[in-house]
Formats: C-alpha cells, structure tokens, sequence
C-alpha cells in the first residue's frame, strides 16, 4: 500500500531515533561498524514497521517474516532497531561489544532475541534467506523472507550462487535489498572490484530489479509492494543509499567503515542529526 | 620507516608497532629486494597491514575485492608462473573461505605463495565467532606441503616473513590484530623455522607455547618460579609445522610434564601436534593442553577471552601447578634410550 504523509512521518522520526542511538551505542561500545549500519537505517525501518510480520513476544513464532542481515557487519544498525522494535530492552544497547554481553559487532542468533542468521562473514546470509524461503514452500508456510546484501560483499561468489538458485528455484517470497553505499573497507567500490553494470547483472541472473533511493519512503514501499505482489521469482531492490547517512562527518568517507567516537565526536554526530527531527 | 632494502629492525620500533604493522613494513623491504614478489588482498589492504607493500608497490598489488577464493586461486596462478604473491585476509578466512583453493591449487601443487594471516586466534574479541579463528591451525596443519607458523611478537614476526623466502614453497604465517606485546629486544636469537625457541631453561615441567600465549607463559614461569619455587621451562613453537621432534622429545625426557598453550581451539593444532610426537615416543609424560575447549568462542574484549579460555598467565600457572600434583608411572629404562 502506498505510503501516508502520516507514515513517512513517523518512519523519519524512528529512523533518526535509531541513527542516534546507532552513534550513541557507537560511542559505548569502543568500535563498531557505523557507516554501513547508518545507511540501511531506512530500508530496515520500513520494513520493521511497515511490512514485517513479527511478534517482538514471541521472536520464534514459527509464521513470522524472517530478516537476514547478509551484510552482517551491520549488527550495531540492526542491534538498535530490534531494542526500539521490543525484542529486548534498549538498556542492553549500553553492554555492545562487551565481554558477556548478549550483543556483540556481528549478531549471534542465539543469544540476540530476533535474529533469525548468524552472519557476519560475507556471502552467507543471502544463501540462508534462500534456504528459508525454499522452507517456506515446502512446509507451506506464509513467511516472506526479507535480506539485506552489502554492495562490496556482491563481490563474494557465493552470493551469485545465491541468486542463481533463487532465481531457478523461482524464490517469490524471497526480496532483498542492496545497499548500494558504494563504499566498502579499502574505497570506493568501483575502484577496488568493479560492480557496475549491477542492476544489468542481477537481471542477468533472473532477479526482477527495481532501482530506487534507499533514503526515500515512497521510492522504498512501492518497490516492497511490487515484491510482495510479484509471483514469478525473487525481486532485488536495489537501494542507492549513502555510507554513514546522516552523519555529516562521516558520509561517503570510507574510513568510517568501522571506527570508535569519543564524547566528542559523539555530541558532533548528534548535532548532525538533530537536523533531520521532525 | 625502515631503511631501504634493509634487514634491521629497531627495539624502539617494534615497541610501538602492531605485529601486521611490521610485517607490511618488511614486506615492503622484501618487495625491493625480490622483484616479482606480488601482495595480493580481498578489501582487507588495510586491516592486515599490506596496504604498506601495496603502496610502495601499486604495480604488484592486487585487490580482489571481498572474494577469498579467487583471491587463492589467482594467487595459484600467479606462482605457477613465477611470480612469489604473498596474500593477506584474516586468519578465519584464509583458513575457512578459501579453504580448498589454499589446500588444492597452492599446497596440492606445492606452489612458492605466502599466506599471511591476521586477526588469528580470538584476537579480534567483540567481533566475535564469525571473525574468530580458533580452527585455522588444525584445518591448515592437515595441509601436506605446507609451512605453518605462529609468531609470538612483532620482531618475530618480522623474521618468520622473511624467512619465508628460503622455502620453495607454501607458508601460513598466522599473526594477531594487536598490540601483542613484544617479547624479543633483538632479531637475533637465532630464529629458525623448524626450530623452537627456549625463552626460560627449567627441569621441572615445560610449557610449550605460540603466538600470543609465549608471553603469558614465559609471565607465569616467573610467577611459579617466584612463589613456588619451580623450574619452568617455556618454549616457543612458533613452527607448528613441521613441528620441532628434538624439542619435544627432550622436554618429555629432561621435565616429564608438558602444557601446551594456544590462542586456538584444543583439537588439532600445536597441542596435537605435541601430543602425537609425545605419543609416538612410547615414553610417560603428563601432559594437558590449554586452548579454546571445543567451543565457539563468544565475542567479548581479547583480554578477557585469553583470560575465559585459561591461556593467559592465571590459567598457566593454574595447570601447572595442577600437572604437577599429578601422579604417573615412572618409566624404568627411559634413561637408557635416550
Ligand atoms: C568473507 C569476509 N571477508 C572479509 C570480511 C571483512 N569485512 C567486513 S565488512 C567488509 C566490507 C563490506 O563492504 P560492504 O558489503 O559494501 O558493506 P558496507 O559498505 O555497507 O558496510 C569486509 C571486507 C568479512 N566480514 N567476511
């Protein structure tokens, strides 16, 4: 369904809020990945509070839409929307990365409450998203499978053995989302391995592409609805997005692929943000 | 930094530099020296430290983006031409992704390539399982052709890289994240590949140690020494294979107590390595190994898991002084045969 004024509104106001706990926990946790998790805040919101059939109670709930973080370096970005979704209390965020704690850089499926993959090498969450959706058919079960894929992890082979079997296998309830942030850990994506044509290779590969700005709502529902009405084979949204969205300090630099902020540069991250409360 | 084409390095340097920081730096050196050594990464340049070649050599350096197994495979190629690619990722993923071009197109065809792996062990902490590598000793270990070593320090590091060069052949060196601490003031202490390093004489029990551990071990020898008056001897098996039999043996024979400790699960690497050397000699020997005990390790601070996982001084001194309250068999015409 398209989206309302009133929703947009409120899935700006939950995507800041996450952003600012994403530099917040940032800060506590002495180092995470933050310019990637900052730019699939808003692919994730939307779908965490307009499309995901979830039940935050009862995180294993056999018929809930299942979320793969393929890029699982993300886990501090994913961390911070399943506390605001209630899968866990937010004063859980404060313990990131320590020694103990349920929450460390790259999510662990058993001790994270809704987090359906471990993941956190590259190229392996696309593959079990495949696999869950297979599941889905053979136990006839309603569950859509969403998945989220790093640009520069697009380089691991395994993910094109992951699109190939979607496609063959005609994966309808499968979509993922490209995080098309054009950086990864050494540069720019197009100067360490070539991608591009991308859209032309997932075609290539059978996937239906739709293009948009993975920052726009209205760009990232009408993609989704495609998707979920789409029956012939998995669907590939491919967002443009910007590494480190909304941290002005930190966009399209690749050096905040991964770092630590002092009080410092937390205040000034904030700062950065508070532009985009509504 | 380092003198051009240099072999020295300077104590007050390896004060202050990461073990990968030292290795790109000498293997920028080494690139001076060997015109066709090649770097070879997969969007990890920076994080293991080869960017420091890559830089001084852009012609011979090579991206492969996130994709470990071509990288290998490539690398493969490359040698089988006559190139000598040394290639950097993490340990987990030199060891794990590229698992089978590393033992296939590299060891099976006994090619001249240079694995150099980093992040080894639990060393990368709070990123936890997926970038922990607790099984790459064992899994490379059963590599036939294959030179693995664990250097325990930045300067030891440094001649592991280097000596490297003299074998035609493949080598996995496996190195840490950080700062572990540096052990050695000098290069010179007559590192060999092959042969363990005895970092404390002693008689009543040894430990045998790499990597990262060598310097708890050596911390707990002190402590034992101090509070318990014992004589502890520590070696250093920075080649875990081929292993060093001689060593080993003498240990077994001079001390009758061994502990092995490393960074790395409890199955198959150096203290298996010990144990079927210990084994295959038909002599007595309490013995026990410290490491990871079959388990995945959690994420948490690197400190705190060598701490959790006992291969940190406490958990040293702890088994030695439990092993040597233990009872066994003496072993009447031991002193004959050797
Ligand atoms: C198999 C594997 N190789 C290397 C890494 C180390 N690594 C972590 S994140 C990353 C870069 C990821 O880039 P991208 O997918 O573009 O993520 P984003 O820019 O969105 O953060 C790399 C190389 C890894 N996690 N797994």
């Amino acid at each position: 369904m398209p989206i309302t004024d009133q929703e947009r509104i409120e899935l700006q106001r939950r995507a800041n809020a996450v952003r600012k706990d994403i530099v917040d926990v940032t800060g506590w946790s002495g180092g995470a990945h933050i310019g990637g998790s900052l730019s699939m805040v808003d692919m994730l919101t939307t779908l965490y509070w307009k499309y995901m059939k979830v039940d935050p109670a009862n995180p294993l709930w056999e018929d809930r839409d299942r979320f793969v973080l393929s890029k699982g370096h993300g886990g501090v970005g994913h961390a911070v929307v399943l506390a605001h979704k209630g899968y866990f209390p937010k004063e859980e965020l404060k313990d990131f990365n320590h020694t103990g704690s349920n929450l460390g850089m790259h999510l662990d499926s058993h001790k994270a409450k809704g987090v359906d993959a471990s993941t956190g090498s590259m190229g392996h969450g696309l593959c079990q998203a495949v696999g869950m959706a297979i599941g889905a058919r053979v136990l006839d079960k309603p569950f859509h499978v969403y998945c989220v894929v790093g640009d520069g992890e697009s380089n691991e082979g395994s993910i094109w053995e992951a699109a190939m079997s979607a496609a063959h296998y005609k994966l309808s309830n499968l979509t993922a989302f490209l995080d098309r942030n054009r950086m990864m850990i050494d540069g720019p994506t197009e100067t360490v391995m070539r991608l591009e044509p991308l859209a032309d290779k997932w075609t290539a590969f059978g996937w239906k592409v739709r293009v948009v700005d993975g920052h726009d709502y209205g760009q990232l529902v009408d993609a989704i609805d495609f998707a979920l009405t789409y029956k012939e084979g998995p669907v590939m949204v491919l967002c443009n997005t910007i590494k480190g969205k909304g941290v002005d300090f930190m966009e399209n630099d690749p050096a905040w692929h991964y770092g630590g902020l002092n009080t410092d540069m937390v205040a000034k991250a904030q700062k950065s943000l508070e532009k985009f409360d509504v | 930094m380092t003198p051009e084409g240099g072999l020295s390095w300077t104590v007050y340097d390896a004060n202050k530099l990461a073990p990968r920081e030292i290795y790109g730096i000498v293997l920028a050196d080494l690139g001076s020296i060997h015109p066709n050594i090649v770097g070879l990464s997969a969007d990890l340049a920076k994080s293991t430290k080869i960017e420091t070649f890559g830089n001084k050599f852009p012609d011979r350096f090579f991206n492969f983006g996130i994709a470990e197994s071509n990288m290998f495979g490539a690398a493969a190629g490359m040698a089988k031409v006559g190139l000598i690619p040394f290639v950097s990722t993490f340990s987990a993923f030199a060891s794990m992704r590229a698992c089978e071009f590393l033992r296939t197109d590299i060891c099976y065809q006994n090619l001249n390539c240079k694995v150099i792996a980093t992040h080894g062990g639990t060393s990368f902490g709070s990123a936890g399982t997926t970038h922990h590598a607790i099984e790459d000793l064992s899994i490379v270990r059963a590599f036939a052709n294959l030179t693995v070593i664990v250097p325990a320090d930045g300067i030891e590091t440094a001649n592991a890289v280097r000596a490297c060069m003299d074998i035609d052949g493949p080598v996995y060196i496996r190195i840490g994240r950080g700062f572990e601490p540096p052990i050695f003031t000098t290069e010179d202490y007559g590192f060999q590949i092959g042969k363990a390093v005895e970092m404390c004489p002693g008689t009543d029990i040894t430990v045998i140690a790499c990597g990262c551990t060598v310097f708890h071990a050596v911390n707990a020898a002190k402590i034992l020494k101090d509070e318990d008056g014992l004589s502890v001897r520590v070696l250093n098996m920075h080649t875990i294979k081929p292993i060093d039999e001689e060593a080993i043996l003498k240990a077994v024979h001079d001390t009758r107590r061994i502990i092995t400790v490393e960074d790395h699960n409890v199955i198959g690497g150096l203290g298996t390595a010990v144990a079927d050397v210990i084994a295959a000699s038909g002599k007595g020997c309490a013995f026990n190994k410290l490491g990871v005990q079959d388990a995945f390790s959690p994420h948490g601070y690197p400190e705190d898991l060598l701490n959790l996982n006992k291969i940190d001084m406490d958990g040293i001194v702890e088994k030695v002084r439990e092993l040597m309250g233990r009872e066994f068999e003496a072993d009447e015409d031991w002193e004959d045969e050797v």
